[in-house]
């Protein structure tokens, strides 16, 4: 018989605030432990929450880049569950209003294109860590990320494979990045995603028992996971193996396989009721429109305007748009200098180099767009030439304080002189000093000129026009 | 008997006390229940400030009863509080009565200020809803609680709010500036009264003397005292209880012994660390809000319990909307007798479930109550200078 898997997903996702959802402790990432902490995320009575509004705009942001309808009264809820790590004992999250329902993600994979719906996004905090003491048998905790926010993203049942999930994550991931709705650092926790999936006869409207693996946070391992599943699954259909049972699992990676949760820890009858403390949040016309004309385009419809209207390769327009940081930087250069190949050239080539060497991701480029295209226009008006553009890029890269390209040329002796008598008297030296390699030249030895032309250039300090020095060498050597 | 859980040396006059429901940087905060004995916040209530500003020096903090949910007085881990007839009474209702301190301030959760002030003829206020900072109060029931003040006279007790009220940033629900402001400023306007005759039924003599001579005084300054029915408002008493225990099932559920109070010493697990901590600290009241609150909030009993509760809440504050149409404040008892003692209390042990048939309409509505000459008048939002001119006309007609 054949099968087919039915997957939904839930995807946490921590939003890039600087301050917590609820009171103004850093949200950032790391920390000595229990750093970010305060009366109010750590549980003690008598704080009352007060929402941060940049919390509700990504929360609209990612709701709106998903293709959502937004909820324009909003609400906050208390879901009771006791477990250390979480101070009150309850988190507030989104249960009967969240902030945007009915949503829609194009997918493509190798069966081509599919689109996934999502149910909801709601807006919640996250809990703290407990970290184990093994030498004094303790557990201990830490609540530097409790209270961080974060928005869940629920998935209908739409997905039927590894290769779609991956797909399906990918695709959030760089709606949200580019929106600048999180980082999604798989890695560090700011994305991870539940796995709720069933297996069935092919056809069948009925759907099988269902199992939820927990806080997947590497796309390999989600792949392993659901592969594993679904074996299991079908094992115990057809040869009896096992009973399926509704329950939660936890993943392996190391053993490569899952393994059942104890049933208490996970039936939960979560108490929901609305936050008497928390004001439902109003979104006014203001506000959302404000959000609406805050998004930016689709990375696959600035990829196609790059090729399409500024005249970029394929791969270039593939490169740029891996990042948000890089668009806005590229178009902001090419608002400058007006040549969007060069821009390209400069920060595929140049700019990515200096990340590399920095052990820098493209998403922490932080150079200005304005000033690389500023130093670009000089470059390509033969002010500047390339060799000294880029000690200036790096300064640029180096510099605490903005840099401004053409006074910190000026001021290192940079600009290409047009001193043409001073270029005349190197040449005339250069050329006297070397008569070997002039008649070399002479004698059809065209490198032979190589070596006075960079015998030029150093005297110069670099500072002519390749392309005039070229000439101008020519010119002499053919008056001899 | 203690009437104060920790006391300020050298205090200064005019002094207040706070109800021990409200925090304190300086002296410990225990909300009545060994859950929080000795408990030290690091931070006080935004009220402190303000009075502080206001000239008021704190003399320290009142006996209340655990989390304030009790009507009575009588739940308090440190002890029940009597007046010198052995009936029971409240610690911050001692402390005024007795000339210690000018005012008190208290949570008013449940009603229990009310309850005392009208048993020992102070004046109370319960502002309206949203006016004074619950920042730096021991949550109990979030969506009726407010800080109110109790005094001897009138003019104390407004001159008191007057230095709470405002808008609060760290409190959610705190109101604009000038929405608070309106406690202070807005007109008094007295000119026709009802009493709710539909609350009167079950009241003792004394309390009913009382109610009586409230009438008198009021129909003799000129006031149209008019006797109406709405039955509606009886509902809301097993509505307020539905909705404060959940909350306050919710609220306490922090107190765990994880992080701060009382940790049991015997445990194995961090399931018996939270039972037995939890077993040995709170109080029989807590427990029954607790199991009772949870039970409501299960899956089964959201919709036909809670949300109706929450629907019922929708529906008193529609019923008092229409009466404060016509009529400038409803006059309802404050409690059935004008004295409990132990004994009833041994009789009936949810007597603050049942007594809270006069304090709840005022509870969940959030509408404001001014208690004077031991009845209740409750006003529109923002009519506290309506109230406080009957309170005076009471006051007078002494
Ligand atoms: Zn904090």
């Amino acid at each position: 018989m054949r099968y087919e898997t039915v997957i939904g997903l839930e995807v946490h996702v921590e939003l890039a605030t600087e301050s917590k959802i609820f009171c103004s402790c850093s949200a950032k990432f790391g920390g000595e432990q229990n750093d970010h902490v305060c009366p109010a995320c750590c549980g003690m009575p008598g704080m009352l929450p007060v929402v941060n509004k940049h919390v509700v705009d990504l929360g609209m942001t990612a709701g709106m880049m998903l293709n959502c309808d937004i909820n324009r009264t909003t609400t906050f809820d208390k879901k009771s569950y006791y477990y250390p790590d979480l101070p009150c004992s309850y988190q507030t999250t989104q249960w009967f209003a969240p902030v945007a329902v009915n949503g829609l993600v194009d997918i493509e994979t190798s069966k081509g294109k599919k689109s996934i719906r999502i149910k909801q996004i709601h807006m919640e905090e996250d809990a703290g860590k407990l970290v184990h003491d093994d030498w004094t048998d303790t557990s201990l905790v830490d609540f530097n990320r409790t209270s961080v926010p974060l928005i869940e993203i629920v998935s209908q049942p739409d997905l039927s494979s590894a290769e779609e999930v991956i797909a399906y994550l990918e695709r959030l991931r760089s709606l949200l990045r580019f929106a600048k709705v999180s980082d999604c650092r798989m890695e560090q926790g700011s994305m991870r995603c539940d796995v709720n999936l069933s297996v069935r006869p092919e056809g069948s409207d009925k759907l099988g028992v269902r199992t939820e693996m927990k806080n997947m946070n590497s796309l390999t391992a989600i792949t392993r996971a659901i592969e594993y599943e679904v074996a299991r699954h079908i094992d115990a259909i057809e040869n009896g193996t096992e009973e399926l049972v509704q329950e939660t699992r936890r993943w392996d990676d190391v053993k490569g396989k899952s393994y059942a949760m104890r049933n208490k820890e996970t039936a939960g009858d979560y108490r929901y009721f609305p936050d008497p403390n928390i004001m439902p949040v109003v979104i006014d016309d203001a506000w959302y429109n404000g959000i609406k004309a805050s998004l930016p385009e689709f990375p696959e419809i600035k990829r196609a305007r790059y090729i399409d209207e500024l005249g970029l390769t394929e791969y270039d327009a593939d490169l740029l748009t891996a990042s948000r940081a890089f668009c806005d930087c590229f178009e902001a250069a090419y608002e400058v200098c007006g040549s969007a190949k060069e821009v390209a050239n400069w920060l595929i080539s140049d700019c990515m180099n200096i990340l590399n060497r920095k052990q820098m991701t493209v998403d922490e480029l932080k150079l200005d767009g304005k000033t690389l295209g500023e130093l670009i226009k000089l470059c390509m008006d033969g002010k500047v030439n390339r060799g000294n553009a880029k000690k200036i890029l790096m300064e640029m890269f180096d510099s605490e304080t903005p840099i401004d390209p053409a006074a910190y040329a000026e001021a290192n002796g940079f600009i290409v002189s047009n001193d043409t008598g001073k270029m005349d008297e190197v040449i005339k030296a250069a050329v006297a000093a070397d008569p070997k390699a002039v008649a070399d030249f002479k004698g059809g030895k065209e490198k032979a000129l190589l070596a006075i032309f960079g015998k030029c250039m150093k005297e110069l300090k670099g500072n002519c026009d390749p392309q005039k020095l070229r000439e101008a060498l020519l010119k002499h050597i053919d008056s001899l | 008997m203690k009437l104060y859980l920790a006391k300020n040396e050298n205090v200064t006059s005019p002094a207040v006390v706070l109800d021990d429901m409200i925090l304190t940087s300086d002296l410990p905060t225990t909300g009545g229940s060994m859950m929080l004995d000795n408990y030290m916040s690091l931070f006080g209530a935004d009220i402190i400030e303000k009075l502080t500003k206001a000239g008021y020096a704190i003399a320290g903090k009142a006996n209340v009863g655990e989390f304030g949910i009790d009507l009575v007085g009588e739940t308090s881990y440190y002890g029940a509080v009597t007046d010198d007839k052995g009936n029971l009474s409240s610690a911050s209702a001692e402390l005024v009565k007795s000339g210690d301190v000018l005012a008190a301030i208290g949570l008013d959760v449940n009603g229990a200020g009310r309850r005392a002030a009208a048993m020992n003829g102070l004046v109370y206020v319960k502002p309206t809803y949203g006016t004074v900072s619950r920042y730096g109060t021991i949550p109990a029931a979030c969506s009726g609680e407010t800080v109110s003040v109790s005094a001897k006279t009138v003019s104390d007790c407004k001159a008191v709010l007057a230095s709470i009220v405002g808008h609060d940033d760290k409190d959610g629900t705190s109101l604009p500036e000038e929405k608070c402001e309106l406690v202070k400023t807005s007109a008094a306007s007295l000119k026709k009264v009802a009493v709710i005759k539909s609350l009167t039924k079950d009241i003792d003599a004394d309390t009913a003397a009382k109610l009586d001579a409230v009438k008198a005084s009021l129909t003799a300054a000129g006031v149209t005292v008019e006797e109406i029915d709405c039955d509606v408002l009886a509902y809301a008493k097993t509505a307020w209880g539905i909705l404060m225990c959940a909350e306050l099932c919710n609220n306490v559920s922090r107190y765990d012994g994880v992080k701060y109070g009382h940790r049991s010493e015997n445990y194995k697990t961090i399931g018996e660390l939270y039972t037995n901590s939890r077993t040995e600290a709170f109080g029989e009241l807590t427990k029954t809000a607790i199991l009772y609150g949870s039970e409501t909030l299960s899956d089964d009993n959201y919709m036909p319990v809670y949300d109706k509760s929450l629907r019922i809440r929708r529906v008193i504050i529609e019923a008092f909307a229409s009466l404060h149409a016509e009529y400038d404040a409803v006059i309802i008892p404050a409690s059935s007798k004008a004295a409990y003692t132990e004994a009833d209390i041994n009789a009936n042990k949810y007597i603050s479930f049942d007594e809270a048939l006069y304090t709840a309409p005022a509870s969940i509505s959030g509408l404001p109550s001014v208690v004077a000459g031991g009845v209740q008048l409750i006003g529109k939002a923002f009519s506290e200078n309506t109230l406080f001119e009957a309170a005076k006309i009471i006051e007078e007609g002494k």
